[in-house]
């Protein structure tokens, strides 16, 4: 019994995050617009988006390789992988010892490694651009997240997401060390979703964009699996940030039924509350110049740093 | 038994190097095929030996001393646990490149300059792995780096090959020199210098403590730590590519080797402060590796710099390994050795697949140059998708071999708050973050290469010729990437292997990895983490064969072919692409006033001005500046000065000669 309710977990998780990452998307422009005055369009838009793109041919390039025609997929399922094995509603994940959080943080690396590759592969300058950038920003981003990887795992004595949960939710205390993270991971998680201030995920200026330039030469089908992939990682980093920093409400092994259903709403309020903040967030600041994104990065590659730091001297930060 | 095998199989080796010569001149199909088909066979047996050493403990093990060498003392030769797990290290590198130079090695225009010497190098390597007293070690050691430079030299017509061979001769035999003083400190006065008489005298502290730094000197200039990594960009790329690759992925393990077996084997108990000097070192290393990596246009050149970085990342797990070591934290620092060593395992595979792809495009187009290539991935798909292979091993990226061995390390870091001395606590997590920033940069450095090599756009007509290279040279590499694949999804049993390893080591041992569930692996317990590449590896299949197949029932399956899309604004000109230059140019500009001291100068001519506009950006090599140039000058001054005892009188050289006697007399007498 314990197993068939853990694997039915795991596999409601799986199919979840897919079902509910377009709808995130759609939820925070629906804010943002509300917040420039604007209508907006519908929240359901993002899925009649994909499935309106899956419905269209592919158009490809005259010397788009075999690279191109499968990186897409290779993008989409590291990052279906990652977010599969981070709790959401439930902490005791069948498969969360496949994966720690140094582990996620490598495969989202992967679907990155492939979605630059795919940027230089029909060889325009915008997405050449668009790859190098990506990649500054990636070396700054995961050394940071790292860190704050180590931060959180030396207060709460593993590095699996599930472990982490359940001490949070056992030993709730404020530390100047979580804090640190805290910030830090949210910084980093506005780069890797390619939001403001470091890019904007809404904008065509070839100039300023980082991640739209990578996948310019997308279409159909190839470009919905894309966008299905980067709205399964904002909400990836939402579920993470939520299941680290405000765990409370999130089932615990051995819980009931009744007791996933309140981790499930919990959840879902937590990553409404998180969209509409960063949404918050995004409308009150300004994106940077590119080259200022890398010390905006090196301030959370500090924290993260600082955070670690700390508890090597005493364990109580 | 074995060990006589292996001797065996050596003096075949070196055989083969002599018949070499006579076999070259042959009608050249069939002397290339015969070197190398020997080489494979005879490197093929060691490596099973190292197998059966490691996984069947005393059996396989021994000794033996031959009547060679120095008189009335013999060569002794030994294999244990430690030689067998590098044995395996350098002859898997030994088959594959081997295999491989079956194909590449027709290409080759000048076989009487490679052919006598690659055999010989194997040997080289083998017999420093084997050898159990100073003098077989340091004999086998010269005879490794002699007959590796004789390659680097193979093609000496080009100036920038004679310039490589010249730095790495000089710091060689720099190297050598230090190891020797390192040896003759340990073996002291009383003239014994087998490993094992000299693992049971007593070293006082001062003794160990100038024995490390010379092995740091000795060791760390072979396998390229950072400051005395120069020779290696340089003389690593010179070589022929198989040779560049058991160069870069092997013999730099065998400098790890000859560092790890005298400082945890022969040195006894180890003092905290070499852990501060490794990890400090290693974390230079890794990040300067990798950084200068990141700006090579030449492809061979920008692997050795990343070999540099991987040099690094090993040398940061044996510097934790020590830490721990020393403060008796046996589960830690087998954790951290075993990181260390799986990464030189690690390592080997991917680098010597990426420097045989190296090697394929090398043939296919004759160029080296990045900036020249581009498109490949048409002209050559096979080369490109195992060169992608290797560069996603590379690059840390799961479910391949690179990430196992840094994800152990990042691991065993974390464990170090439990360390009492306060230096090292704040150096381990400093450590950490150099790791991190180098396992980040080498993904930017690993896409740039793929990237501008195969993606995008020929950028000349040798790339758009360009042939795809013979099946036997794509076999070997089939067989590296395989390998690759089966040490990152299946960890578990090499770690285990590792044990009777690291209880000689460090006298202590991971726990024993689980068949259940599902082959993870599991560094101190399953609470605190747990990684299993097979699920990962098995998850991103299905989760891939599962979006294709919806996509493909559920969604349009047409296609269109197209010009670019680009904007609006595609141009056909190749060179409106990004180029490898203006990739790195993000990085250049963010990391380069701190490590390189960048300085750019654009100059824009005024609006009506007809003079082309120019950019000079000039990056200085601090190491070559602080460090090389200034010994050079003074090696120079001195000579200048000290030219004058050329041409002295008959009797001014009496004299001295009296003098310097008189003085040694007089230095005895008081030492005494």
């Amino acid at each position: 019994m314990g197993l068939i309710l853990d694997l039915l977990v795991q596999g409601t998780q799986m199919v979840l995050v897919l079902v509910l990452a377009p709808g995130l998307i759609g939820f925070t422009r629906k804010i943002k617009a509300h917040l420039l005055r604007r209508q907006g369009p519908p929240v359901l838009q993002p899925y009649y988006d994909l499935l309106r793109l899956v419905r269209k041919e592919a158009v490809l390039a005259h010397n788009a390789s075999w690279l191109f025609r499968n990186a897409p997929y290779m993008i989409f399922a590291t990052t279906w992988v990652a977010a599969a094995l981070v709790p959401t509603f439930a902490a005791n994940l069948h498969f969360s010892w496949a994966a720690d959080l140094i582990a996620i943080t490598a495969l989202l690396g992967s679907s990155r490694f492939f979605l630059a590759l795919v940027g230089m592969d029909i060889g325009t300058s915008f997405g050449g651009i668009g790859s190098s950038r990506e990649m500054l920003f990636a070396t700054l981003a995961e050394p940071a997240m790292i860190m704050i990887i180590f931060t959180v795992a030396l207060v709460a004595g593993s590095t699996q997401l599930s472990e982490v949960a359940t001490f949070m939710v056992t030993h709730t205390s404020l530390r100047v060390s979580l804090g640190l993270a805290l910030i830090g991971l949210i910084i980093v998680a506005l780069a890797e979703n390619a939001r403001i201030p470091v890019d904007n995920p809404a904008t065509h200026l070839e100039l300023t964009m980082v991640h739209e330039a990578m996948i310019l030469e997308y279409s159909g089908r190839h470009l919905a699996v894309i966008e299905l992939a980067a709205a399964l990682k904002l909400l990836l980093y939402i579920s993470m940030i939520a299941c680290i920093f405000v765990p409370w409400g999130i089932a615990q092994p051995d819980d009931g039924i009744l007791y996933l259903l309140l981790g499930a709403v919990t959840y879902l309020a937590k990553i409404a509350i998180g969209g509409f903040l960063m949404v918050v967030f995004e409308t009150s600041i300004a994106k940077m110049r590119v080259f200022r994104a890398p010390e905006f990065l090196g301030g959370a590659l500090m924290l993260g740093f600082l955070g670690t730091l700390l508890l090597f001297v005493s364990r109580s930060f | 038994m074995a060990i006589a095998v292996a001797l065996w199989c050596v003096i075949g080796l070196i055989a083969v190097s002599a018949a070499a010569p006579a076999l070259a001149a042959r009608p050249q199909p069939l002397g290339t095929r015969l070197v190398y088909g020997a080489s494979l066979i005879l490197t093929g047996l060691l490596l099973l030996i190292g197998i059966a050493a490691l996984l069947g403990g005393a059996d396989f093990q021994g000794q033996k001393v031959l009547p060679i060498g120095l008189p009335w003392i013999g060569a002794h030769f030994s294999l244990d646990s430690l030689s067998a797990v590098f044995l395996i290290i350098v002859n898997l590198g030994g088959v594959a490149a081997s295999l491989y130079a079956l194909g590449y090695g027709l290409h080759e225009e000048a076989p009487g300059r490679v052919l006598p010497f690659y055999p010989a190098f194997l040997a080289g390597m083998n017999l420093v792995l084997l050898s159990a007293d100073a003098f077989s070690f340091l004999v086998s050691w010269e005879f490794m780096s002699l007959s590796s430079w004789a390659l680097v030299m193979s093609h000496h017509h080009e100036g920038e090959n004679r310039k490589a061979g010249y730095v790495y001769l000089l710091m060689a035999s720099f190297g050598t020199l230090m190891l020797m003083l390192a040896f003759g400190l340990l073996a002291g006065t009383s003239g014994d210098a087998t490993f094992a008489a000299i693992m049971t005298a007593a070293h006082p502290d001062w003794i160990s403590g100038a024995v490390l730094v010379l092995m740091l000197l000795g060791a760390g200039s072979k396998a390229g730590l950072v400051p005395l990594h120069v020779w290696l960009p340089l003389a690593h790329p010179a070589a022929p590519s198989h040779v560049s690759g058991l160069m870069s992925g092997v013999m730099t393990k065998v400098a790890v080797y000859g560092f790890i077996r005298v400082v945890f084997v022969l040195l006894g108990q180890p003092q905290w402060w070499w852990a501060v000097l490794l990890l400090v070192l290693g974390s230079l290393t890794a990040v300067l590796g990798v950084l200068q990596a990141v700006m090579q246009r030449d492809l061979k050149r920008l692997l050795a710099y990343s070999t540099v970085e991987n040099i690094g990342i090993i040398f940061i797990g044996i510097g934790l390994a020590l830490a721990f070591k020393t403060n008796g934290m046996g589960a830690a620092a087998s954790l951290a050795i075993v990181s260390a060593l799986l990464h030189c395992f690690n390592h080997s595979l991917f680098k010597n697949l990426l420097f045989l792809g190296a090697g394929n495009v090398l043939v296919g187009t004759g160029e080296r140059d990045i900036e020249k290539l581009g498109g490949l991935i048409h002209r050559m798909p096979r080369t490109a998708y195992l060169f992608l292979g290797g560069c996603v091993a590379i690059s840390a990226l799961p479910p391949l071999n690179g990430f196992v061995s840094e994800w152990l390390l990042l691991q065993a870091i974390l464990l170090s708050p439990d360390l009492p001395q306060w230096a090292l606590r704040f150096l381990v997590p400093a450590a950490g973050a150099m790791l991190a920033l180098a396992a980040a940069l080498a993904g930017s450095c690993f896409v740039r290469a793929f990237g501008v090599t195969f993606l995008g756009r020929a950028r000349s007509t040798a790339a758009s010729e360009a042939h795809e290279a013979e099946p036997v040279s794509l076999k070997a590499m089939s067989l590296l990437i395989g390998l690759c694949l089966l040490a990152g999804t299946l960890p578990g049993p090499l770690i285990d292997s590792l044990s009777p390893v690291t209880s000689f080591l460090v006298a202590g041992h991971m726990p024993t990895q689980p068949l259940m569930p599902l082959l993870s692996i599991i560094p101190i317990n399953e609470s605190r983490s747990s990684y299993s590449g097979i699920l990962v590896f098995g998850f991103i299949m299905a989760s891939s064969w599962i979006a294709i197949r919806v996509i493909h029932n559920f969604a349009s399956r047409a296609v269109r072919r197209a010009p670019p899309w680009d904007c609006g604004f595609p141009n056909a000109d190749p060179a409106t692409q990004y180029t490898a230059d203006s990739f790195a140019q993000p990085i250049r500009r963010v990391f380069g006033p701190m490590f390189f001291r960048l300085k750019v100068d654009a100059h824009m001519p005024r609006p009506g001005d007809p003079k082309p506009a120019t950019l000079a950006v000039t990056l200085r090599d601090l190491v070559w500046d602080f460090l090389y140039a200034p010994i050079s000058g003074w090696v120079m001054f001195a000579a200048e000065r000290l030219n004058v005892l050329q041409f002295l009188t008959i009797r001014s050289y009496l004299s001295l000669v009296f003098a310097a006697l008189v003085a040694l007399l007089f230095l005895v007498a008081t030492w005494a």
